[in-house]
């Protein structure tokens, strides 16, 4: 099939006098895992529930499988969601909690049991198909969880930051079995976090969003390395945004300057914290030094402004007061305003 | 996508129309199918099958109708004709002459709405629901859109149209004129405003009485319930157990028999009248009778109210505050006086309003014990059944009745409600909850000290005074003779007889309250779903009236169903559903609030879930919400049930030879001076409850029981 799986066109959400989501087009491909990533209140819940039907957009139009659901209501289209709280049914059993939308949706309740229990087995929880949720570890409800949202083959699954209730020692586990899964069952995956590091590490695509407009969409390497704007630069990773003006392939910013191919003008440049350098000696000092395990975070004084400069362990060390130089490397510097 | 759904909402309601117009008979006695009648001589009639006709073959012919562009139009259309008609043509022909040219055949009138009619309305405000639903109202959920559009029918008719109905009642003169003019004559009479009284001199207008007993009740129910409320939260008093205990009791009481019980003890016969009288050598006099009388039986009666209000905010103060107050160095009066007492103020205020208005809306007890002084309700009750029938008094005084209720309820909804101090959030921090200085202790004790003597004696007289010779002259002698003359019987050949003459009024008001807690519960709780889980244009207003139906006394909605379905379209007084309807909304406020409270504490997600999963509305009420909020589901039905068998207010304007009910019987007795009779029906009335009570917990209860709960789903442990 080449029509992408999801498709947004112009959807706008408004919620009385709030506009949650401004205007979205968006395509999703069949079987990767997009995530929509920002900050609280971009938009990032309100467009997967669009998605689920469990809003209903404005203005716009939600395509799921080539078909039009604008109007139609969360139970008649084919998706799975996997709750923030996973919303396990805590008056039924496991099973009772698998088997529910495939029998709603017509399938005898024998026929039911038989793939509710295989998928059970598979994902690791044989035997506990009896059990109450109440009764399971946090982690084996995620997985029901899980299990209930993929068990008729949705077009598509949702997951609503479903790791913000995991320990935090446990998500890197719980991410992986997620995107392992989403690969073998080649499911298409929508993925709502605000958590960028958790983004980066299970996407294929990240949809970078704020105040209700997407930023910029992209792989997630293309985004750390690539980002289009000071928002994005900031939002994903750590980063240094230095204003200046560019003239004739120079970039000045008082005592800075580096050699950047770009238009003329005032503009606005993005380093990355580990690819700053430090030199003993200079007219920079340094303000703090913060040792974090694999690295030493050091916050200095320049003339450019405070700076955020991260080096690895096994480098020399600066202390507080003492004074540097920066050092800066023009190929990964990128321009983002 | 369900298979099932989709071929109902394809032909569910037109065709439903169609086999409404040809079969079901139109109006309420002896009558054929619209159709039969339209093409008859009721003419005007034609529109409706003409139109039902069209959306019918709209449906047949285009599988997607409801997005169609015609079908909003001919739904409301019909919708509107159905209403204009009915209300245009009445019993004697039509209010207007000009319609005589267009149907000329109006002129024999026509009767109120029958099966068909009604049917027509269901069909059409279903089809309308349909309509919206498909254009995206209430998320497109057809089962939500269903009942939006169905409850605020039902809203509209049976608490906003009567209402209106009143309030224009107001408005026309006695010899049926409608002007501005006697609404303003009736409410400037003197008996209305005068204030006399307050000056020691000759009586107060009806308003001035009303007020002041209002506030004096307001007053002293709010002081006596933050008393128990203290006693019972903050000391090691040992009667607690027995304090929360006693706060049930006015629920189940029928109305009179504590002001039977109060003339029994402090009449001009009474006991302790008597008593007191030969002691100090005056003579006994009808001093209870008016305020003293209304004030002693209100308060009984609203105290508990107040006491839950006060208790619940009590206890939801976090002990930490109290114990800041501590640590920097208060002592316990000064922590009390500068903290407890402060935070409790909007408590002490709501506690305050609603006691002022449930005693502006008490009728019975002020109709017992009232004497000379008239209140408000009591003065409409006598406007309507006394011998003047002057329904426009009566409207006149609903409506002054009505604008002070629903003042009070608005002030504690915005005012009080906006100033709640929520002290505890999320997780409290754990804190010992500090005692009550002891001077507040004693304090305390001694305000609910007579208050607890004072019911224990009311209810002394009601338990053993339906059982003994003459309770009044202190005959104590046991007997059966007044539960005989109620509920005598035989059983010979012929079957079972009753003979007593309350077995009428016994059953009547156990099917209507059998009836009508199902109901109110069912309608209350899916009220309670719409508002806590459904988003629709025009849901503030949706809100807005199952609020104001709290603040509509008793009395007011009487009569206000006495000048809206006394007449055709739609005449149900005299009928056994009237007194059903009226339950019903009077109490669902309730069945919602009910809901509304469990509904918060349940994790919307889990309906979410239901519904990505394909569960339509009625799915997701039915497999998830019901099953998690059982427990106040029947606390809803409990309550609706309760209130229908002791209520009174409302029900003695509408009730009938045929269908009488037990209150209403009572107040016969009480009014006849037999006494004895009546408390002995109340007291059977109460075993009644509690038996059924039982049962029902027996029935649901135990199934509620059956399965281990546990509502924080998902929180890891």
């Amino acid at each position: 099939m080449d029509q992408p799986a999801i498709e947004f066109r112009r959807v706008v959400k408004r919620y009385g006098d709030t506009t949650a989501v401004a205007g979205i087009d968006l395509q999703i491909e069949q079987g990767e895992l997009v995530t929509f990533l920002g900050p609280s209140g971009c938009g990032k819940t309100t467009s997967l529930r669009l998605i689920a039907g469990l809003e209903l957009p404005s203005s716009g139009q939600v395509y799921i499988a080539g078909r039009d659901v604008s109007h139609d209501p969360a139970s008649s289209r084919n998706i799975g969601m996997v709750f923030q709280s996973y919303a396990l049914f805590p008056h039924m059993s496991v099973l009772e909690n698998v088997i529910y939308g495939p029998t709603l949706r017509g399938l005898s309740k024998r026929a039911a049991i038989d793939s509710a229990r295989e998928l059970l087995d598979l994902i690791g929880l044989q035997g506990l198909g009896d059990r109450l949720p109440s009764e399971l570890s946090g982690g084996q409800q995620q997985r029901v969880a899980v299990a209930r949202a993929i068990i008729q083959q949705p077009d598509v699954i949702l997951f609503d930051e479903p790791l913000s209730n995991v320990d935090a020692k446990l998500r890197r586990k719980v991410r992986d079995e997620i995107r392992s899964l989403q690969r073998r069952f080649g499911l298409t995956a929508v993925y709502v976090t605000h958590d960028q590091e958790e983004a980066l590490a299970v996407s294929d695509r990240i949809v970078v969003m704020n105040q209700g407009q997407i930023e910029q969409v992209g792989p997630p390497s293309m985004l750390y390395e690539r980002p289009k704007n000071a928002f994005i630069a900031n939002f994903i990773g750590d980063a240094n945004l230095i204003s200046g003006v560019i003239q004739g392939g120079i970039f000045k910013a008082t005592d800075v300057l580096i050699p950047l191919q770009d238009q003329d003008g005032p503009a606005v440049i993005s380093v990355r914290p580990e690819r700053i350098g430090l030199l003993s000696g200079g007219s920079a000092t340094i303000l703090s030094a913060s040792y974090l395990g694999s690295r030493i975070e050091y916050l200095v004084d320049a003339l450019i402004g405070e700076v955020l400069v991260s080096r690895p362990i096994f480098e020399p060390r600066f202390e507080a007061q003492d004074s540097v130089t920066l050092q800066f490397d023009p190929t990964t510097i990128i321009r983002v305003g | 996508m369900n298979r099932v759904s989709l071929t109902w909402a394809r032909f569910s309601w037109p065709t439903f129309l169609v086999f409404l117009t040809l079969i079901l008979p139109w109006y309420d006695s002896g009558s054929e199918s619209v159709f039969a009648e339209a093409i008859g001589d009721k003419s005007w009639l034609f529109p409706i099958v003409l139109l039902t006709g069209i959306l019918s073959i709209l449906a047949l012919i285009d599988p997607n109708w409801r997005r169609h562009a015609l079908a909003g139009p001919l739904v409301i259309t019909g919708l509107c004709w159905l209403f204009l008609q009915a209300f245009t043509i009445g019993l004697r022909g039509p209010h207007w002459l000009l319609i005589l040219d267009l149907f000329p055949s109006a002129v024999d009138g026509q009767t109120g709405f029958g099966f068909g009619a009604w049917a027509l309305v269901l069909a059409l405000v279903g089809a309308l629901s349909e309509v919206l639903a498909a254009r995206g109202f209430c998320r497109g959920d057809r089962f939500a859109s269903f009942s939006v559009i169905g409850i605020a029918s039902l809203l509209g008719l049976f608490v906003l149209f009567p209402i209106l109905k009143l309030v224009f009642a107001a408005f026309v003169s006695n010899d049926g004129v409608i002007s501005i003019y006697p609404f303003f004559s009736r409410l400037v009479a003197p008996d209305l405003w005068g204030a006399a009284c307050l000056i020691g001199a000759g009586r107060c207008g009806v308003v001035i009485n009303s007020v002041v007993l209002g506030i004096l009740a307001g007053i002293s129910a709010t002081g006596l319930g933050l008393a128990l409320a203290l006693l019972v939260s903050r000391t090691d008093f040992r009667m607690k157990r027995w304090l929360r205990a006693l706060s049930i009791l006015p629920i189940i009481t029928p109305p009179f028999v504590v002001g039977v019980a109060i003339i029994v003890l402090f009449g001009r016969t009474g006991i302790i009248t008597v008593e007191v009288a030969s002691l100090l050598e005056i003579r006994p006099s009808r001093w209870v009778y008016g305020l003293p009388g209304i004030l002693m039986a209100q308060i009984l009666a609203f105290t508990p109210v107040a006491f839950l209000v006060i208790l619940s905010a009590l206890e939801a103060i976090n002990p930490t505050l109290e114990e800041a107050s501590t640590t920097l160095g208060a002592r316990p009066l000064t922590t009390f006086r500068k903290v407890t007492l402060p935070l409790l103020r909007p408590a002490l205020a709501a506690a305050f309003l609603l006691t002022f208005i449930e005693s502006l809306a008490d009728f019975g007890n002020p109709i017992v014990l009232g004497g000379g002084y008239d209140v408000l309700s009591t003065k409409i009750f006598f406007a309507v059944v006394g011998a003047q029938y002057d329904l426009g008094r009566a409207a006149t005084l609903s409506v002054v009745l009505l604008l002070l209720t629903v003042t009070a309820f608005a002030i504690q909804q915005v005012w009080v409600g906006r100033s709640t101090y929520v002290t505890v959030s999320g997780r409290s921090d754990a804190g010992l909850v500090s005692p009550a200085p002891p001077v507040i202790k004693w304090i305390a004790v001694l305000m609910v000290a007579p208050f607890v003597f004072f019911t224990f004696g009311v209810y002394l007289i009601v338990l053993i005074g339906g059982f003994v010779h003459d309770i009044a002259r202190m005959e104590l002698a046991p007997t059966f003779t007044h539960l005989w003359t109620a509920f005598s019987f035989e059983i010979s050949d012929t079957g079972l007889q009753l003979y007593g003459s309350a077995w009428n009024s016994m059953i009547t008001t156990l099917w209507v309250s059998a009836l009508s807690a199902p109901l109110t519960m069912g309608i209350g709780i899916l009220t309670a779903w719409l508002i806590a889980r459904q988003e629709f244009a025009g849901k503030h207003i949706f809100e807005f009236i199952t609020l104001l139906s709290f603040a509509i006394p008793g009395t007011v909605v009487g009569v206000s169903y006495i000048a809206a379905f006394n007449i055709p379209p739609i005449d149900m007084t005299g009928t056994l559903w009237i007194l059903v309807i009226c339950f019903v909304f009077r109490n669902m406020p309730v069945g919602m609030r009910a809901g509304l409270a469990a509904l918060a504490q349940i994790d919307r997600s889990m309906e979410e879930a239901s519904q990505t999963m394909g569960a339509g509305g009625a799915r997701v009420l039915r497999d998830v919400v019901l099953p998690l909020i059982k427990p106040s589901v029947f606390t809803a039905l409990v309550y609706a049930f309760v209130t229908a068998m002791t209520a009174v207010s409302a029900v003695i304007f509408l009730v009938s030879a045929r269908h009488n009910m037990a209150t209403a019987y009572i107040m016969g007795r009480v009014e006849n001076g037999e006494y004895a009779l009546a408390i002995a029906y109340s007291t059977v009335l109460m075993l009644v409850m509690i038996v059924c009570v039982a049962l029902m917990n027996l029935m649901i209860g135990r199934r509620i029981l059956g399965r281990r709960l546990s509502f924080k789903e998902g929180s890891p442990s």
